[in-house]
Parts: structure tokens; sequence; C-alpha cells
């Protein structure tokens, strides 16, 4: 276990390198249109030049980009992200609260999906062929066809404008509810798929009929002897379901005004307001990359076979 | 007897293309899929013969009225007929499929056979990237592109091509590995075809198959990040017909004019299904061991 892990992190380092790279890339391609956006109509020309000089300098943006690259690399090794551009006050300061909050955000609607999902995908494997089947995998298709964005609003339009069970506007522990439904029961449409095509190969093996052969109940065989061999499969996928709802996030937390940091990562973009969009990125990389590492690290710990085939 | 042997192949590509055909119809997920695509496809050709109105004329008086007959599926808080900017809708969906798909295909194909294909160092080096820009969550990959670009339709568009690109290249790739070893790539290897032949030549063709099912994945869920990126708004811009810019203005009025923003979001549904559908079924048809 501990040389699986040990491989696992030595073979992550350079997609670390990777990925400071390509939020590297960010700031060399938008220089000087958020410095000069800045000072544009607010002062005479000959100021406005000192500004945009002095400000260049101190983005680095005057040197090579090579000695940009050294000074990025060593400021993030001081934990450093910079400076916001537009709102002037450190990077970290701004998207520490953030990243709490689309964690909450996140995890909660992980955990919606895979309720939803692992509970219907059984289902529809338990009763494979019937009307049960039938919906729960018409369903999830059109859960993977839906925007999430367009199911935000109409999950609004519903229990809020309609059924009036929500304010439009919530506070408090209740906001999450229906950022968190958007964002789980549409990540609950691949869990499920994935759930039923896992059951169904796991209730075909041999172990599971001679279950069957020593009088276990039906239930029991799904439950107790089908399900944990078939959530192995699903964990796999669970990694990649993350990646969705982090990805979900940047849309989701702009119809709820959700303050994650996909909501700010957007607004950065629109503020070209490079530093705060190279910061975000870069821990949601960083984030996405660890997770995907632990859900690794999971699997081999609860099947050990893929630690002798690695 | 040259002539005969020029015309053998054609007579045989004709058979399979029927074969084809047939198996495609027969499946009801195809059919369903390839008639979604079709209405999609007329709506763009003819928008101007189908839409009963101009789809950026704005009309104060008619602000926010519900589905009628002179408007079928209402107006928007301008007055502009949704139906006709639905319609007009089309144009951009296609677009926004067409080149993130040709951006995305063209180089993660090209990639994937250097890949598979070429030396060990190119392979490793490819794969390499690629692993990194996997490393991001698709929808990361694509800002990370329009922070670079700037936000805008076009980058819009080209963001989610390139985010695509890595997927590709693994598709590919993995098809060349199968492919590479069997007895007609060697046949022409000996018969002096140069690597450039082998690749395009006797290598594509064979690998076009999971090519085409990973197409018809990929491309529903870029169309889906592409109207996601107009929605938070950085992609297409209003006034522009597009169904997910659309929603901005529209999400305001959810409460008073909610056919304002189901119109948009439920054509971005049924074109999106109606994709997918026809990636199931391609799926069946042409790969039926899965």
């Amino acid at each position: 276990m501990g040389r699986y892990l040990i491989r696992r992190l030595l073979l992550a380092a350079p997609v670390v390198v990777g990925i400071l790279l390509i939020t590297f890339l960010i700031k060399a391609a938008v220089p000087t249109d958020a410095v000069t956006a800045m000072y544009q109509g607010q002062m005479s020309e000959k100021d406005a030049a000192q500004a945009i000089a002095a400000l260049r300098a101190k983005f680095h943006l005057d040197l090579p980009w090579y000695q940009q690259l050294m000074i990025y690399g060593r400021d993030l090794l001081h934990g450093d992200l910079g400076e916001s551009i537009r709102l002037r006050r450190p990077v970290v300061d701004e998207i520490g609260f953030r990243y709490v909050n689309t964690l909450i955000l996140t995890g909660v609607a992980l955990a919606i999906a895979l309720v939803v999902g692992v509970t219907t995908g059984v289902i529809a494997a338990a009763k494979r062929n019937t009307w049960l089947d039938v919906t729960a995998t018409t369903v999830a298709l059109f859960g993977i066809s839906m925007p999430a964005f367009f199911f935000g609003l109409l999950l609004i339009l519903v229990v809020s404008v309609w059924l009036r069970l929500l304010p439009v506007v919530p506070h408090g522990p209740i906001a999450i509810l229906l950022p968190a439904l958007s964002l789980g029961l549409i990540e609950a449409a691949p869990i499920s798929r994935v759930t039923r095509t896992s059951m169904i190969d796991v209730l075909r093996r041999d172990y599971i009929r001679a279950a069957r052969a020593r009088g276990a109940g039906e239930l029991s065989l799904i439950l107790r002897h089908g399900l944990p061999n078939a959530l192995l499969v699903v964990l796999t996928v669970v990694g990649l379901q993350i990646g969705n709802l982090l990805g979900g996030a940047f849309i989701i937390e702009t119809i709820f005004s959700w303050h994650g940091i996909g909501e700010l990562a957007v607004n950065s973009i629109k503020w070209r307001d490079f530093t705060l969009t190279q910061a975000i990125i870069l821990v949601s990389a960083l984030s996405y990359l660890f997770i995907n590492l632990a859900v690794d690290v999971l699997y081999a710990w609860l099947d050990p076979r893929v630690e002798i085939q690695a | 007897m040259s002539a005969a042997l020029d015309e053998a192949p054609e007579f045989e590509a004709e058979s399979r293309l029927a074969q084809f055909a047939a198996r495609f119809l027969a499946n009801r997920s195809a059919a369903f899929g390839g008639l979604v695509l079709l209405v999609l496809i007329v709506c763009a050709a003819l928008a101007p013969l189908i839409a009963p109105h101009d789809p950026l004329a704005i009309n104060p008086i008619m602000r926010l009225r519900p589905p009628s007959a002179e408007h079928w599926f209402g107006t928007d808080e301008v007055g502009r007929d949704l139906f006709s900017r639905i319609v007009y809708g089309c144009r951009y969906f296609l677009l926004i499929c067409l080149v993130a798909a040709a951006i995305s295909a063209s180089f993660g194909t090209l990639l994937g056979l250097i890949a598979g294909a070429g030396s060990s160092l190119a392979d490793g080096l490819i794969m390499r990237l690629m692993d990194v820009m996997l490393a991001f969550p698709y929808i990361l990959l694509v800002l990370v592109v329009v922070a670079i670009l700037g936000p805008s339709l076009w980058t819009g568009m080209i963001a989610v091509g390139v985010a695509g690109i890595p997927g590709y290249a693994r598709v590919v790739r993995a098809a060349v590995l199968t492919v590479r070893r069997e007895d007609y790539v060697e046949g022409a290897r000996v018969l002096g075809a140069s690597r450039a032949q082998i690749m395009f030549g006797t290598v594509l063709p064979n690998v076009l198959s999971p090519l085409i099912v990973y197409l018809s994945f990929a491309t529903p869920l870029a169309a889906l990040l592409a109207s996601a990126l107009s929605f938070v708004g950085l992609g297409a811009q209003p006034p522009a017909p597009e169904w997910g810019a659309m929603l901005v203005n529209s999400r305001t009025y959810l409460f008073s004019a909610w056919w304002a923003v189901a119109a948009p979001g439920t054509a971005l549904f049924f074109a999106i299904f109606g994709l997918n559908l026809l990636g199931n079924g391609l799926r069946d048809v042409l790969d039926p061991q899965s």
C-alpha cells in the first residue's frame, strides 16, 4: 500500500508542474488589457502611462517570460497567490471563504447524487426490464441531456414560484437546498447508469448464485452480497463526477448567487483580473488532482487486486 | 480488367453503406436522434422562411406576452418573438457543434495518430501533455482558454473545442494501438507505404468507428458547455438568439414570464437529448460488442 501511494504521488508531480505552467499561461496572455482598462479615462494620458508602467512593474509584466515564470513559481512556494487587480487585496483573502462555500456545495451535491444515483441504479438493476427500470433509465438519459443552468431555473420556478415551498431568495441553511439539488440530481444520472450496469454484472456472478442456492433472501442478496461489489465500480467514476460537480458549480453558483469560487472565477474572467483567475483555476485543479488521488488510493485499499496490477 | 478492379471496392462500399443505413433506421434511438438532428438542420438552413418574425426586432408594446396564435412561444422582455429566436438559435447550436467538434476531432485525431503510430518519444510527450490537460475538470479547462483569449462567442466555441482535444487523442491512440499490430498494416509497410500513407491511408480508416462513437457523445457535451458559457456571460452575447444567451436576461423575469425561460431551455434540452440518443444509437450500430 505504501509503495503504491508513493508511486501515485511521484506520477502526480509532473502533472502539478503542468498545471502550474497552464495557469501561468493565463497571465502571459492577458497582460496589458486589465492594466490599461483600469486607468482608461480616469486620468490624463501622461499620468495613466506612468500608472500603467508602475502596475506592469508590480505584476512583473516588464520582465521576460521565463523570469516571470520563476517569480510565479517562487511566490507560489511561499504560499503567495498574488494580489487581485480589481479588488486590490491579496487573492488568498478573497478565495479562502469562497473555497469553503464551494466545498460545502459540492459536498452536499455529491451526497445527493450518490444517494439518488445508487438507489435508482440498484432498483433498475434488480427490477431489470420492468417499467421501473425503463423509467429510471429514461430519467437518467433526461438528466444527462439537461443543462444544469436550465434545471436550476426550473427548480426555482417550480419550488419557489409555483409551489411556494421556499422563499425565492432563501437565507440561512436552507439556501443550499436548491443549488445542491440542481447540481446533485443532474450528476445522479450518470451514477445511476453506472450503478445499474455494474449491479447487473455482479448479480450474474457465481457467488450470487451460490448465496441464492443457500437460501439468502432477495433483499439481502442485493444489499449484502451484490451492492458492495457493485459499488467498487461506482467508486471509479466518483472522481470524475467530482470534477463535473466542481465544474457545474461554476454555473450553478452564478444562478443562485452562491458565493463560491465558481461565481468569482466567472467574474474574474469578465474583469480580466488574471491573478484572481489564475489562483482560482490553480486551487481548483490541485483540489481535483488531490481528490482523484484520494479516490484511487481508497479504491486500491478496498480492492487489493488493483495494487498488484498497477 | 483494371476498370473492373476499380469498380469492385466502390460496389462493396455502397452495399456497406446501405447495410449501415438499414441498421441505423432499425435502431429506434438512432432514428429519433437522427430526426432531431434533421429538424435542427432544416430550421437552421431555412430559418428566414420558418420564422414568422425578425429574431432581433424589438416591440415594446408586446413585452413579455404569453404564448398566443401570433407568438407561439410568447415574447421576451423587449417584445421579440421567442419562436423566431428559437428557430434562429438552431444556427448557433449547430455552428457551436461544428466548430467545437472540428477543432477537437481534427487535432485530437492527429495527436492520437502520431502518439499511437509514431515514435515512443512523440507518444510520451503528447500523452503527458494530454494528461496535464485532463488533470483539469472539463469546464475548468474551457475557462482557462476563455481567460487566455477573452470572452466572446468565437472564443467560447474555440475553448470548448480545445478542451475536448485530449479526450479524442486518448480514444484514437487506444484504437491505433490495437490496429497497428494487424496484418494489413504490416502488409502496407511491406509494400513500401510511407509512414504518413500508413497513418492516414491504412490506420485512420480503421479507427473511424470508435472515433465517430466518441464524437457523437462528446459533441452534445461540448454544445451544453458552450451554452453554459453564454449563460454566465462568457460566450455568445445578447441580443444574439443563442439559447444560452437568451436565458441571461429572461431569468430576471422568471416569476412573471416563465415561457421566456422555458422556450430556450427546452429547445436546448431537446437538441442535446436528440444528439445523445443519436450517440447511443450509433454506438449500438457501429460497435455491437459494447
